[in-house]
């Protein structure tokens, strides 16, 4: 390895690279949602509320995206449920409200 | 058969109606017949382009809501034969537009013309979609910046969703990018995207590449298509890009700094 090779490594990305980072980040989330129908931010609503009847969970702990293949498509609904409930008061994270 | 194309990008102040301008006067240098149409209703700025905004009597909204004749309001450019402007109101809105309207006015026009050229106005509002609707080509104008790209691609997804094609599964609307205000000199050093980088984001094939060039302001100011300036590297960037739309085979030109004699360097002449 040269001397010359140890500063070319440091060199920071050129802001031409970074503009070119963000802008392929942005577009991938942009993209995949510009196919999903109008009715998935109101589903992610009530799937919420119906969820909330049972177990208090957050309000950003729903995630319904809706995936399409050749032939078929897929609606992912993850919910994260809260940690176990431990013993004590704390287990009344899980309860029915 | 008559071909529409619609010039847009999204995103305001890219270059949209100089391009119309430069791209429509090519396509009518090479012989073929051509109408440049002015969509950005409110905003009337291509008959100042095209320098032809003291001929102005009828506009396009005149002729959709039946108050004035196509002929009447189609205004012949005066250097180049086959080249006609049809411009826009000044004091109506968007609105003025209809879907039916701009269809029977398109329809009326593709039995005399060979290209019809729309230069959208900026945004994906009703004027921007009214521009896309019937188009055939889409020519995506572009500069080498975020949020220019980002734009170009929403716009791309409006064409593919919104447009007469995709709505009655056609063949989908052809999608040509026209990179617009490019500085190979600050590509060069890192400060700009590469066109490689825009066209790999974008994935579109690449119409033209047109350098960042004081000949566009100069033409804009006596109202002259850049593209009849021929010898500014960007006219010429037009001209090679109409041709290319025609089919033919042309090497992308201006994309590496232009090199500097020693005097130019000690003088800092610009071109």
């Amino acid at each position: 390895m040269s001397l010359l090779d140890i500063f070319r490594r440091s060199k920071p990305p050129t802001v031409a690279a970074q503009a070119k980072e963000r802008l392929q980040i942005v577009l991938a989330h942009e993209r995949s949602g510009r196919d999903s129908p109008d009715f998935l931010p109101a589903l992610q609503q009530e799937l919420l509320a119906v969820i909330k009847k049972y177990v208090n969970i957050d309000d950003d702990k729903v995630a319904v995206k809706l995936e399409r293949e050749s032939g078929c498509s897929m609606l992912e609904v993850n919910v994260e449920l809260p940690a176990p409930a431990k013993r004590g008061p704390a287990g009344k994270a899980a309860t029915v409200n | 058969m008559a071909k529409i194309i619609t010039m847009t990008s999204g995103k305001g102040g890219v270059g949209k109606t100089t391009s119309s301008a430069a791209f429509g006067t090519g396509l009518a240098l090479r012989g073929f017949k051509t109408c440049i149409i002015d969509f950005d209703v409110g905003l009337r700025n291509l008959d100042l382009i095209m320098g032809c905004e003291r001929r102005v009597v009828f506009d396009f909204i005149n002729v959709i809501n039946g108050e004035a004749r196509l002929s009447q309001a189609l205004i012949k450019d005066k250097r180049v034969e086959n080249l006609y402007i049809l411009p826009t109101s000044q004091t109506r809105d968007k609105d003025a537009l209809t879907q039916e309207g701009v269809g029977k006015i398109l329809d009326e026009l593709k039995k005399e013309f060979d290209y019809i050229l729309c230069d959208s106005p900026a945004g994906i509002e009703k004027g921007a979609l009214m521009a896309l609707y019937w188009a055939d080509h889409a020519i995506i104008v572009t500069n080498p910046e975020v949020s220019s790209v980002r734009d170009s691609d929403r716009i791309l997804g409006v064409i593919q969703a919104k447009s007469r094609r995709a709505e009655q599964g056609l063949e989908p609307v052809k999608e040509h990018l026209l990179v617009t205000r490019y500085d190979p000199e600050r590509v060069e050093k890192g400060e700009m995207l590469k066109v490689e980088d825009v066209l790999e984001i974008l994935a579109i094939p690449l119409l033209g590449i047109i350098p960042e060039s004081p000949a566009v302001l100069k033409a804009s100011n006596v109202g002259m298509p850049v593209v009849l300036d021929d010898k500014s590297n960007a006219g010429q960037a037009y001209g090679d890009a109409v041709g290319r739309f025609l089919g033919e085979t042309i090497e992308h030109r201006f994309i590496k700094p232009e090199k500097k004699g020693f005097l130019d360097r000690l003088l800092r002449r610009t071109a």
